[in-house]
């Protein structure tokens, strides 16, 4: 009988998290901002049915980087949550915390305990209401973003997922305005995804808002002509 | 709560109603007292030019009281359609609930809508899945009509208990006072009508219904309800606001003292 090798939990620890950046930087970023209007996730995306932005509730979005399958997988149980707990409770009962907690606890589960890390970073974004009264309640513009292990990130108003996100999110917080429009703010986030040698074509984008009192369902996808007229 | 993940082979897809099993259970079925149910009346769907006018009144009844006086039975499905409900209203209520999930849950899960028969088939197997509440008493009659993009054009069904699905092609009415109103409708029925006669038509079905029907309730300028009125296009399902629908009443009596019939 052969014993398994000793592995310090250090090193097994180390190795997986390498591994899961590994996969994470193979994939292409993606950016949450917050803009006047909202929060704007824009992602560079090449196909235009596999989406990496997704509508999970009626103020709460989810974007996904790294590996598609497994984002997928999680975006669906974030739909699943949501839905049943808006069933159970109220539709106003449900939130991006307690959404972006259950993943958390999920993606850390697998992280120390599974063979294979999940290779993704994810991001949970809910809108807050435009009136200040309202937006005490509810806790106003909310961007988790959760890493491979299972970490959660409360960030206050940009956040950056993927591969090169250092770089972009340098690029980003430089020119980053508060109370941006929609067309600034998604001039600025392309220019950041794409970096100074590269521009990122509207066919390559894919771009959702989730819009401040825009009626019960705030998630909307920013596509064609709409996106070009924008972009200017 | 965690977060509900099912392993690839025993995935409830995007079914919301399976989901919902899957974390709860079948329900239980129970004896009930008829006279203590509320109950829900009449609704009418009428197919026009532009898409689907739905009417409701707003009488609730438990056995031969008024249980509600301002009870809503027309409610938007999605974007694209509505259900109108007739029967036992708790059980209508939860059903429009679930069903309206069903709907956005498929959306967000698959990605795109569900096409206007998918939807209209969805509902048929909700009801097949109420069926022993109904035959306890408990039955559900609801009218579906959307506006199908496929096919350009206003689409009506009607259910009966079983679940069983028919498409209407031009109107109908169903609940207490249902008889009635698909009685006025047939008689002013034209094809491709324009929406301020479709909707002046369905006034007047509802305003008969409520004449021969104790259970469904008319105009009440007393305490300012009026029957829940909606249209549904390419544009989407929209109310007709209230004062609107309250100023076509009294202009439907008025025309009728004028012309010398009993209002």
């Amino acid at each position: 009988m052969s014993m398994p090798f000793y592995v310090a939990p250090e090193q097994m620890m180390k190795d997986k998290a390498d591994y899961a950046r590994k996969g994470i930087a193979r994939g292409r970023s993606l950016m949450g901002v917050v803009y006047a209007g909202g929060i704007l996730l824009a992602a560079e995306n090449p196909s235009r049915t596999l989406h990496k932005v997704s509508e999970i509730y009626d103020r709460i979005a989810f974007a996904g980087a790294g590996k598609y399958s497994e984002y997928d997988q999680l975006r669906v149980a974030g739909v699943r949550h949501a839905d049943t707990k808006g069933y159970a409770y109220s539709r106003e009962d449900v939130d991006a915390r307690s959404l972006a907690n259950a993943y958390a606890q999920l993606i850390g589960q697998v992280f120390t305990h599974d063979v294979k890390p999940l290779e993704v970073e994810i991001l949970v974004a809910e809108v807050g209401p435009g009136e200040e009264s309202s937006r005490e309640a509810t806790g106003g513009d909310q961007l988790y973003h959760i890493l491979y292990d299972g970490t959660v990130v409360d960030e206050d108003h940009l956040t950056v997922l993927g591969g090169e996100s250092e770089g972009i999110q340098e690029r980003m917080e430089s020119t980053y305005a508060e109370g941006w429009s929609l067309a600034d703010a998604l001039k600025g986030a392309v220019a950041a995804l794409g970096g100074e040698e590269r521009t990122i074509e509207p066919a390559d984008l894919e771009v959702a808002v989730l819009e401040r009192d825009k009626g019960r369902r705030a998630f909307r996808r920013i596509k064609d002509e709409e996106l070009v007229t924008l972009l200017g | 709560m965690t977060l509900p993940m099912f392993p690839p082979t025993d995935d409830p897809g995007p079914s919301f109603s399976h989901l919902l099993r899957r974390l709860q259970g079948d329900p239980v079925a129970f004896q009930v007292d008829k006279s203590l149910v509320v109950h829900a009346t009449t609704i009418v769907a009428i197919r026009y030019a532009d898409g689907v006018v739905m009417v409701g009144d707003r009488r609730a009844t438990a056995g031969s009281t008024i249980a509600h006086r301002h009870m809503d039975k027309v409610y938007p499905a999605d974007r694209h359609s509505g259900v109108a409900i007739a029967g036992a209203a708790g059980q209508a209520m939860e059903l429009v609930k679930l069903f309206q999930l069903q709907l956005e849950h498929y959306e967000k899960v698959e990605g795109s809508a569900l096409s206007l028969e998918g939807k209209a088939n969805q509902l048929a197997q909700m009801i097949r899945q109420n069926m022993p509440m109904a035959m306890q008493g408990l039955a559900v009659l609801p009218i579906f009509g959307g506006y199908d993009m496929r096919r350009g054009t206003g689409r009506i069904f009607a259910y009966d208990l079983t679940g069983g699905r028919y498409e209407e092609t031009d109107y109908h009415a169903d609940g207490s006072g249902g008889r009635d109103a698909r009685t006025t409708v047939k008689l002013g029925y034209k094809e491709g009508m324009e929406r301020e006669a479709t909707i002046e038509l369905a006034i007047q079905s509802l305003y008969e219904a409520a004449e021969e029907d104790s259970a469904t309730g008319g105009p009440d300028p007393v305490r300012g309800i009026y029957p829940v009125i909606a249209t549904i296009t390419r544009d989407g399902f929209e109310k007709v606001p209230e004062d609107d629908v309250a100023a076509r009443f009294h202009a439907l009596i008025e025309r009728r003292t004028a012309e010398g019939r009993k209002p």
